[in-house]
């Protein structure tokens, strides 16, 4: 498993190459420069700016520059926010996003595989049809659709829940994570719905049963580990979404976190900030995407076969 | 003899149609899946006559009127402009599904020729376009797709190509592993050694083969597409105005909820409903046309 991981980590490094060149040539062909925004700005001025930001230099030596200070991990200062890096940006919104998402990521796998696991047990009953069907409205209610409606029942009508902010008052970070996690606790109940019923059918459960174990031993020391395999697979992509999902909800409840300046960076035309940030989006990405599956293989005696065979 | 080859054939001919006419009976029995079709029906007619039947101009404006809940001249109330929602809605439709069925066939086409020929080359080749899917499968899309637009300008051909761009990529996976494992079967071997040329085979054995999976999977493309038009539009990145779509619908929705919650309901619904229709007829198609549940 150690060699797969190793073996991941290193085919990492072009695919991340490739989204720094692409991201770079994308953002480096923008029609109008960056500063074209500030119509009165004098010729000098821009050209001083310009040299600041290295944009008077050839290409290909901006992108051999910017390729090194990658590496060191330093994207340089922001174009907008004068005086601060990215980085700063980024540190800056790191602990809020972190925190939602692992409350929504929370929400999310208790709703889900509590709702997954006993439509399994019970399928095409009543107990099978109302988790799936809410699960189904979960899917088809995207979070900034959620996200307000609560905002409207929860903070104005009935005034339980503050409106908006991220830890300036009690219960401030209720809403948000729930509007985050909604649509993967659909998700994730669905998925394991699926990997359970696969399993429950398998001569292994028949066994246990046989053996006289009781339901709740089956269902939670044999089956589980089996059945909730789709479910570990789904939380690398899962992750992803999630933070594309933090644009929406950081915006709808004004959280400090990385999707709000992620947003607003692409409005003001940051390009510094957007290509900074996103390669930190696509590295954690690669990263979570990696740990997902070293989960699953080391779930999965099947899949650790597999993998071992491979390298 | 002869006779009873005829009839052989003639048996073979009503065992290649059962399993469309098969998936027909099954689909006409799921309520949901046929609500669904409905609901699909229904809102493609309504946009494609969106012209002739709104009961108002898009941008006939009635700033005395203001904002007023639904009444019986504007059934789904007005906006702060006196705009008759249901005319906006109804406009905003248009936008949304023509943006679900290009950037939808976009990805199709995308995803079905590469996985096809991934799977019917095989070799190095496949090894290559596939190394190419998963790498692209490790992308944050959603990134992209604001990257492109910002740098792009917010171009509506261009929201096709991009979310298209994005999507085809589980087709193509589809494809190819329902290529990979035909080209293997029993069947296809016999007709090659009955001397059929390749066309033949893949026009009458492979072709109609994916074709259950690719319908499948194109119906739950399209919601898909749809929403992620919306995200786009409600964060101000895709759709711009004078245009408008549900998603852009409920961005204004959101801005004005606290005094005209039906300004955010309406538009929120309708999106809801149609996602919950496609969804709905997309996994209603799965069940009809896996041949692994047609056997019960």
């Amino acid at each position: 498993m150690w060699r797969f991981a190793l073996n991941r980590l290193l085919q990492a490094i072009p695919v991340l190459l490739i989204v720094i060149s692409a991201t770079f040539m994308l953002v480096h062909s923008a029609p109008g420069g960056p500063f074209s925004a500030e119509k009165s700005v004098p010729p000098e001025v821009i050209a001083a700016l310009e040299a600041q930001y290295n944009l008077d230099q050839p290409l290909w030596q901006q992108y051999i520059s910017y390729l090194g200070d990658v590496v060191q991990g330093d994207f340089g200062p922001s174009f907008k926010y004068s005086g601060r890096t990215v980085n700063e940006l980024i540190a800056a919104g790191i602990p809020a996003t972190a925190e939602l998402a692992f409350y929504a990521m929370m929400v999310a796998l208790i709703i889900g595989v509590s709702a997954g696991v006993a439509a399994a047990m019970r399928p095409n009953t009543m107990q099978d049809y109302v988790p799936m069907s809410a699960a189904m409205l979960g899917i088809c209610m995207p979070s900034f659709l959620l996200g307000p409606l609560l905002v409207l029942i929860f903070g104005i009508y009935l005034e339980w829940l503050p409106v908006s902010g991220w830890g300036d008052m009690p219960g401030d970070k209720i809403m948000p994570s729930i509007t985050l996690g909604t649509g993967y606790a659909a998700y994730i109940a669905r998925l394991s719905r699926g990997g359970m019923l696969e399993v429950l059918s398998q001569d292994y459960i028949r066994t246990a049963r046989a053996k006289g174990l009781s339901e709740r031993v089956i269902i939670f020391k044999h089956a589980m580990r089996g059945g909730l395999i789709p479910v570990v697979a789904f939380l690398g992509p899962a992750f992803a979404g999630l933070l594309g999902g933090s644009f929406v909800v950081e915006t709808i409840f004004q959280i400090p976190g990385l999707g709000r300046f992620y947003v607003q960076a692409a409005f003001n035309r940051d390009y510094t900030m957007i290509l900074g940030m996103t390669i930190f989006f696509a590295t954690l990405i690669i990263l979570f995407n990696l740990l997902s599956d070293m989960l699953a293989i080391w779930l999965d005696p099947k899949l650790r076969h597999q993998a071992r065979g491979n390298n | 003899m002869g006779l009873f080859k005829a009839s052989e054939q003639n048996q073979e001919q009503e065992q290649g149609t059962s399993l469309w006419k098969d998936a027909w009976i099954k689909l006409s029995k799921n309520y949901l899946a046929l609500f669904g079709l409905s609901i699909l029906g229904l809102l493609c007619l309504v946009s494609i006559l969106t012209p002739w039947i709104a009961p108002y101009g898009y941008e006939e404006q009635n700033l005395i009127l203001g904002a007023t809940p639904p009444s019986l001249a504007h059934w789904l109330g007005t906006d702060i402009f006196g705009r008759d929602m249901l005319t906006r809605i109804m406009y905003g439709g248009r936008v949304s599904l023509t943006v679900g069925f290009i950037a939808t066939a976009v990805a199709l086409i995308i995803g079905v020729l590469w996985g096809a020929i991934a799977g019917f080359v095989g070799g190095r080749v496949d090894a290559v376009m596939m190394r190419i899917v998963d790498i692209m499968y490790a992308l944050p899309f959603m990134i992209f797709i604001v990257l492109l637009m910002v740098v792009f300008g917010r171009n509506i051909l261009l929201l096709f190509l991009a979310i298209g761009a994005v999507e085809w990529l589980t087709m193509a996976r589809i494809v190819r592993s329902q290529v990979m494992s035909l080209r293997k079967q029993e069947f296809v071997e016999a007709a090659h050694s009955l001397g059929l040329s390749q066309w033949t085979i893949i026009r009458r054995h492979i072709i109609p083969n994916t074709l259950g999976p690719v319908i499948v999977y194109t119906t739950l493309t399209i919601p898909s597409v749809m929403l992620l038009e919306a995200f786009l539009s409600f964060l101000g990145l895709g759709i711009q105005p004078p245009q408008s779509s549900w998603g852009l619908l409920i961005n204004y929705g959101v801005e004005t909820m606290e005094e005209y919650p039906w300004l955010l309901i309406f538009p929120g619904v309708t999106l809801s409903l149609t996602l919950f229709a496609l969804n709905f007829l997309g996994d209603g198609l799965r069940d009809a046309l896996d041949p692994r549940t047609s056997k019960d």
